[in-house]
């Protein structure tokens, strides 16, 4: 029916629900969505797997939902991965050229990545990312490709995003218990990014800011290259259980709440206002201030963009964002959510658009689908690279930046 | 009146001592007077005002002022400050006449009864309208005295606060740490009572005796005024060729002063030295020093005087008053815990240092910190007092979903407790 190799798999395994895209490469290389399979998510707390019997119950569901949409056997899927104990930082790798010509060849720059990523992470963590920013030769910044140049010494950058190999394991034993197999683990908030920003964004500087049901995912793009990423185990789940405690309601009517009455600002309006809130016979229950519940949301949300504010400062990248900040995750449905950002933030913020895409217009329009259709876009890009240049079996990982850039 | 006061600082020759009246209120208070009267108050007027025809009979005061109507038939307010109040404000011009001629009123009263928390934030009143200072002298009571004692003598330490230029209080729970197990109960009022004589005589000498370097009687109020919790007060003696060390190793150990903590948390200490005529400066020096070191955040206010009949004693004289228990940089919602609940004196069981009050659970470290340091009197330096580990806040803030996940720290700060609980925004 289909040729495997063109279908490409992403599979999320978040807080609040389990989503398996699938995706279609097409001869021209356009990307094509095809299949959606999604599954409330009731074993994963913080972006972490919490309870395997019910993760890998829903993952199951999703998969199966999204075979029997796309029409196609998924057997291998890109495994999104999050959680707090993502860190991302910038390392410098440095080689001297030592033949005789000082022409850097490709063998210089296979070296000078791999002392790149030689880094000092503690024992029990593992690289998920090593992407490649830029390279110098004899301290010139902003080379993209060293090949054929002269210089005696060779450096690069390269941004390690790095994570608890127990951890990550778990969530690929998981999918791997449910005869599939992970191609490769990608970092959500990668993922989003790839999915919302054009090149011409990355260029301009962006950052991509993914809210989800348990953490808040982000990077930061800088002249075309990841410069800095960052995982806030805070999201969508926290502003329930807040509401739940503050309105004193049960978590799944806050869950409710949230998402009929919720707002990122308290207006003027809303004061005084209140909900009564019914039981299945349409009695009333209880009252609920309509002030509260955003004022307790906007506070929630507020700190969220004033963190990952805090993060970017510290690190530097403020004035480099020049095309603004791109929302998406769940949260970003939550009216009103962008002018608060931009109130915190003080620059332009968006909802993320999914670009160079097609297919299923209805999931790509959702801000909640963005990470796995990254993940899809992560994918292409993997396979491209390996029909493009077939002999090229190493360093598939340092390579990955050229292919981000290409995208 | 206060000029004439400050201007008979200046002058060389020691001008005419401010005219001081000595006023006991309530039965404690006209007992106090009574301890007050066989010492030294050389020039001071006394007069003790009660509503208890019998306390007043068996006093020793030169004027002696009941304040009576004829629903009390002679037999006291009840204990009921209302009713004291009430009879007091019937009686406001008869307090005003008897504070009439005073430069500086000191009003001696036990809180807690009905006339002593009643009568004297109206006896301050009408000693101000007569002219006067006014320095209030009075106790709390003790924790076993029980809660309703314990209101009223806040009322009434409120009410005082409010009119007087200066309050000193001395909760008797802090005489438990004076006192054994053996101690009669008559012993340890005389003990309390002792102390709060002391402080008397303390601030008459301040305001009396020739001064080498004179503390202003404004000084003293204003350290006094706007510090909403109990001053403490503690004065030593020492004799010998050592006498200035003595002296502030006896001031650091006073169980009053928390073991010099009080020092270390005051924000404000007053310092009187007392010495024969050969009081040197270097021990004035010296004895500053020390406790210039103890107290390294407090405004200092010091004096030095000569009083011969202290012979080859020298005697320090502190008073020190703490800020009120809640900083101005506190949100709202621990602000509207009111000073008045933390200055309630503790129960028998609270431990001395139960008083530093643990800073809202809604604050960042850092600022938890920044609280800490301001009472704890900055690192905790050798044979100072140290840092007290704060108590837990007492509402336990469930975590909800999160409350078995591995918590979300960001520097310090839980992030899976509500925003709004954190940064004390009132829903209300």
């Amino acid at each position: 029916m289909f040729d495997d190799s063109s279908i490409i798999v992403g599979l999320e395994i978040g807080t609040s629900k389990v989503c398996a895209v699938v995706g279609e490469r097409n001869a021209d290389g356009s990307l094509n969505i095809i299949g959606l399979g999604q599954a409330r998510s009731r074993g994963v707390r913080k972006g972490e797997i919490v309870d395997t019997t019910q993760a890998e119950e829903d993952v199951r569901n999703a998969i199966v939902e999204a075979e029997q949409m796309a029409d196609v056997e998924i057997r291998n899927v890109y495994l999104g991965v999050t959680g707090a104990h993502i860190r991302g930082f910038n390392n410098r790798g440095v080689h001297p050229v030592v033949s005789a010509d000082r022409e850097i060849s490709e063998d210089d720059v296979q070296d000078v990545v791999k002392n790149a990523k030689a880094i000092n992470l503690p024992t029990e963590n593992n690289v998920v990312h090593a992407i490649r920013q830029h390279f110098f030769v004899d301290g010139q910044d902003g080379v993209t490709n060293p090949v054929g140049m002269l210089g005696s010494r060779l450096e690069v950058d390269v941004h390690v995003v790095h994570g608890n190999t127990n951890r990550l394991q778990n969530a690929i034993r998981l999918v791997k218990g449910l005869q599939l197999e992970v191609d490769e683990i990608v970092f959500n908030g990668l993922a989003s990014s790839l999915a919302l920003l054009s090149n011409e964004q990355k260029e301009l500087g962006a950052l991509v800011i993914d809210i989800g049901g348990g953490t808040t995912d982000y990077v930061v793009y800088t002249n075309g290259v990841i410069r800095h990423t960052g995982v806030l185990a805070i999201g969508g789940d926290h502003v329930s259980n807040d509401l739940a405690y503050g309105l004193k309601v049960p978590l799944s009517r806050a869950e409710k709440l949230k998402l009929e009455f919720g707002s990122a600002l308290v207006d003027e309006e809303t004061k005084g206002q209140t909900i009564t809130i019914t039981n299945e016979l349409g009695l009333p229950l209880k009252t609920v201030n309509v002030e509260h519940l955003r004022r307790i949301m906007s506070l929630r949300l507020e700190e969220i963009f004033q963190l990952v504010g805090q993060d970017l400062e510290q690190a530097g990248l403020f004035d480099y964002l020049r095309a603004g900040v791109f929302l998406c995750g769940g949260c970003a449905r939550v009216p009103q959510i962008a002018p608060l950002a931009e109130q915190v933030l003080q620059m332009p913020v968006s909802l993320g658009q999914t670009n160079s895409v097609s297919g299923l217009k209805s999931a790509l329009d959702q801000p909640e689908f963005v990470s796995a259709i990254g993940l899809v876009k992560f994918g292409s890009f993997k396979t491209r690279k390996r029909e493009g240049k077939p002999s090229l079996a190493q360093g598939i990982k340092g390579a990955l930046s050229s292919l981000l850039r290409r995208s | 009146m206060k000029t004439k006061f400050q201007a008979s600082a200046t002058v060389l020759e020691p001008a005419k001592a401010p005219a001081v009246k000595i006023f006991g209120v309530g039965s404690a208070g006209v007992a106090m007077l009574d301890t007050l009267n066989g010492g030294d108050f050389a020039g001071a007027g006394f007069v003790a005002v009660n509503t208890d025809a019998s306390s007043l009979a068996a006093s020793s005061a030169t004027i002696k002022i009941q304040l009576e109507t004829k629903l009390l038939r002679g037999l006291g307010t009840g204990g009921d400050p209302e009713r004291g109040r009430a009879i007091a404000e019937e009686q406001f011009a008869t307090l005003k006449t008897a504070c009439e001629g005073a430069d500086v009123v000191f009003v001696v009263a036990g809180l807690g009864g009905g006339a002593g928390s009643g009568i004297s934030s109206v006896l301050a009143r009408a000693a101000k309208e007569a002219g006067a200072l006014v320095l209030a002298f009075v106790t709390l009571p003790f924790a076993c005295e029980g809660n309703r004692r314990q209101q009223q003598a806040q009322q009434g330490l409120d009410q005082l606060k409010s009119v007087a230029d200066g309050v000193i209080c001395l909760p008797c729970q802090k005489t438990f740490k004076l006192i054994d197990e053996n101690t009669s109960v008559l012993d340890t009022f005389r003990i309390t009572d002792g102390l709060l004589v002391e402080s008397v005589r303390g601030v008459w000498r301040l305001l009396t005796r020739k001064g080498l370097i004179r503390i202003h009687f404004d000084d003293l109020c204003a350290l006094l005024r706007d510090r909403h919790s109990e001053s403490v007060f503690a004065c030593v003696e020492a004799t010998g060729p050592a006498r200035a060390r003595e002296v502030v190793e006896k001031l650091i150990a006073h169980p009053l002063l928390d073991e010099g903590r009080a020092l270390a948390e005051s924000s404000a200490v007053l310092v009187s030295l007392m010495g024969g005529k050969e009081l040197a400066m270097a021990e004035v020096n010296r004895v500053m020093e020390q406790i210039g070191r103890q107290c390294e955040h407090a405004q200092i206010i010091m004096g030095a005087a000569v009083d011969e009949t202290l012979k080859n004693r020298l005697s320090v004289t502190v008073i020190a008053a703490k800020p009120g228990p809640v900083p101005m940089e506190l949100p709202p919602l621990a602000a509207s815990g009111d000073s008045v609940e933390q200055v309630t004196p503790r129960g028998i069981a609270a431990r001395p240092g139960s008083r530093c009050v643990s800073p809202s659970p809604g604050l960042t470290p850092e600022q938890r910190e920044q609280i800490l340091t301001q009472r704890g009197g900055g690192r905790g330096r050798k044979g100072g007092p140290k840092m007290r580990q704060a108590q837990l806040p007492l509402a336990i803030i469930t975590k909800g979903r999160f409350d078995k996940s591995e918590p979300t720290i960001h520097k310090g700060e839980d992030l899976d407790i509500p925003t709004y609980v954190r940064r004390g925004v009132a829903l209300n």
